[in-house]
């Protein structure tokens, strides 16, 4: 069969998502977060949300999100994102609300507003990107930083003296009265993504169905901050990250 | 629910609760601190979720009640929030994130008195927080200062106004004797809340997905890296504050036509002055007021033209001096310029003023 | 004249070369170009496309959406 007459739009299997624009994301070579993004949009787009989409931004790598998916989105400052979505969501009750957060963002200096919208049983979906790392501002230690793992700021590795111990930040939140869904995905694999892509949809639908607040942790790679190529971050990710952070269902109601 | 006039008894806070209600506000997001906690109080107690479908919540923080209304109002919803000096202290944080990015909301600042904890007391010690912010960056709010009751729940109305018209955060600049005294409030009539399709309209910049299909998407954001488009989105903020500064200036008059000697003083401390003013007349002082209404936008041309004609200006308020800097600078030096005041939650009392007025005025 | 069951189409002026969807194809049929794009990655290129399937793992885990996977419908 001639090349040409496969290539022809009636046969495409996969593509880049509707809702994903042509914007270069400035995310590094084999980032998590791309992965996640190109997620989000396929998933507004098949449930026919996009204009009943509101986004909220983190600051941190993802800070620039609002580039490349086409919806509505709220830049937040660091950390506020939860409280922002709490509001609009209630502003907006039948709008799909939600976040999307590093663990800088999330589990540091947003632990507060995280713990707290969460708690109140928000209809949001909180997307938490957990790579053990702050990536944007250049590979500082995380509050989900591994033991012993080296950055920029534990560079003789992470001690429990001096910087105390990686949050599970999910673990908290699946003893909240108000969170109904609380799971722990990755995207190092095919298998992974496509699980990851299940979880979202599933926190997506409890938003909506006003089942309570939904919280997605992926467990992501940093290659640049890790100092690996993307395939070692992986690899690394499978050997060393998911050993503490195991992935599946921590709460499902 | 009436759909007129009301007239009630109410505690300044109380009167700001209830006009949030009547003029349409879509959400109130608040966290309690003495002494305004009756705003929120009130809201509870008035449910109106029920009724005008106003939300009501109660966040974890300062900083979330901020960071509510910072995306309430990039939705195109009309919000607010309350707090009091410390609480507005730790607002600062996404003040510069409404003015730039240009959402319209509203702060309620019940002033007590400071620095830090300082006491749960009347005070105007937050006059350069609110006017010349806290925040990061080149930024300017308006800034209405109430002197009583009726007044409180009047600014709530024309808060709603200017931020929409002008896409800026408001600020009510009360204090805890405003916040706290109860005096006879007529309440307006109740203006329904905009409907999403009059949102959409009024609104095209909002981000709330209505429309997106036929449109680009919105982002409120105040993050650029580009710096020379930082710049020019900076120097278009400077531009609205002019039209701002050329538009939007109020000011009250009192008994200064033939006044010799003008006091300067706004919210509280304006109408202890107006009680000294009073005693003052009696005894056959040429004497009378200014009271700027909008403390940002400053009345500068109107204390220039008072200064010119008067003797002396006395500018009156409940801290160190805050507002008698931009006096000083409005004024040109026209004149002399005399300065009493209390701080830490102390209030002075008419006599105080009158008892200046005439060591200064021999 | 080969017979394809699948073949993949590669964004090469957005691909940044991190390889991921080499990884990720079953039959290893992706490598990096000795050439660069204007970025200066080694962007992907399929190899030998007489054994794809049209699987779409290599799209689905390109982080940067780079890769359409077109599949014939039999």
């Amino acid at each position: 069969m001639d090349e040409k007459i496969i290539k022809s739009p009636e046969n495409i299997v996969y593509q880049k998502p509707r809702l994903m624009n042509d914007n270069t994301m400035h995310y590094c070579p084999g980032c998590g977060h791309s992965i996640v993004h190109k997620l989000v949009a396929e998933i507004i787009d098949e449930m026919q949300m996009q204009d009943q989409t509101i986004g909220v931004c983190p600051v941190g790598c993802a800070v620039f999100a609002y580039r490349y998916l086409d919806i509505d989105w709220i830049e937040a400052p660091h950390g506020r994102a939860p409280s922002c979505a709490s509001a609009t969501k209630r502003l907006w009750p039948n709008h799909l609300v939600f976040t999307y957060q590093g663990d800088g963002d999330l589990a540091c200096i947003g632990t507060g507003e995280t713990i707290h919208a969460l708690n109140r049983g928000e209809n949001i979906t909180i997307i938490f990107i957990n790579n053990a790392i702050y990536g944007m501002t250049g590979g500082q230690m995380a509050p989900t930083t591994l033991m012993g793992m080296k950055t920029s700021t534990c560079p003789y590795g992470r001690q429990a003296d001096l910087h105390g111990f990686p949050l599970k930040i999910s673990d908290i939140a699946a003893t909240l009265e108000g969170t109904c869904y609380v799971t722990r995905q990755a995207v190092n694999t095919v298998g992974n993504i496509a699980r990851t892509k299940k979880a979202i949809r599933q926190a997506f639908e409890n938003s909506l169905q006003g089942r309570g607040s939904s919280l997605v942790e992926i467990v992501s790679t940093c290659s640049a901050g890790w100092k690996m190529s993307p395939e070692q971050s992986n690899k690394w990710l499978a050997e060393n990250m998911l050993p503490y952070y195991p992935l599946g269902d921590l709460k499902k109601l | 629910m009436h759909n007129d006039h009301e007239i009630l008894l109410l505690k300044g806070n109380e009167a700001i609760a209830h006009a949030a209600i009547r003029y349409g506000y879509d959400g109130f997001f608040g966290y309690p601190i003495t002494p305004q906690s009756e705003i929120l109080e009130t809201l509870a107690l008035l449910r109106p979720w029920e009724t005008t479908g106003m939300v009501v919540l109660q966040s974890e923080s300062e900083v979330a009640s901020i960071n509510m209304i910072y995306a309430g109002g990039s939705t195109g919803k009309c919000v607010l929030t309350s707090s009091s000096s410390v609480g507005i202290s730790l607002m600062q944080e996404v003040i510069p994130y409404m003015a730039i990015s240009e959402v319209p909301a509203l702060i309620v600042s019940v002033q007590r008195g400071g620095p830090g904890l300082g006491t749960i007391q009347p005070s105007q010690s937050d006059y350069t927080q609110a006017v010349y912010g806290g925040g990061n960056g080149d930024y300017h709010n308006i800034v209405l200062a109430p002197c009583s009751v009726q007044e409180s729940c009047d600014m709530v109305g024309l808060a709603k106004e200017l931020m929409m018209k002008w896409r800026t955060p408001v600020i009510i600049l009360s204090d805890g004797s405003i916040g706290q005294m109860m005096e006879k409030c007529t309440l307006p009539p109740y203006t329904p809340r905009r409907t999403d399709e009059e949102i959409r309209q009024q609104c095209p910049w909002a981000v709330n997905g209505l429309g997106i299909k036929s449109r680009k998407p919105n982002v409120v954001t105040s993050l650029e890296l580009d710096q020379a488009f930082m710049e020019k989105r900076n120097k278009a903020l400077q531009e609205k504050y002019k039209q701002i500064e050329n538009t939007e200036v109020r000011a009250e008059y009192y008994l200064t036509d033939d006044a010799e000697t003008v006091i300067v003083a706004f919210g509280s401390a304006a109408r202890i002055s107006m009680g000294a003013i009073d005693i003052l007349r009696e005894q056959g002082h040429k004497i009378g007021l200014l009271r700027p209404i909008t403390l940002w936008p400053f009345p500068n041309n109107e204390v220039l033209e008072l200064s010119k004609r008067a003797k002396r200006i006395l500018v009156v308020e409940l801290n160190e001096g805050q507002m008698l800097r931009d006096v000083e600078w409005a004024s040109q030096f026209s004149c002399p310029i005399d300065f009493i005041g209390h701080s830490g939650g102390v209030i002075m009392t008419p006599d105080e003023i009158v008892e200046k007025i005439c060591s200064i005025a021999k | 004249m080969a017979k394809f069951k699948g073949i993949i189409e590669v964004d090469i002026a957005r691909c940044k070369g991190c390889n991921l969807c080499a990884v990720a194809c079953p039959f290893d049929l992706i490598q990096l170009s000795h050439q660069v794009n204007h970025n200066g990655y080694n962007y992907a290129v399929q190899v030998d496309a007489t054994r794809c399937t049209g699987c779409s793992s290599c799209g689905i885990m390109c982080p940067d959406g780079c890769i359409t996977v077109y599949r014939t419908k039999e």
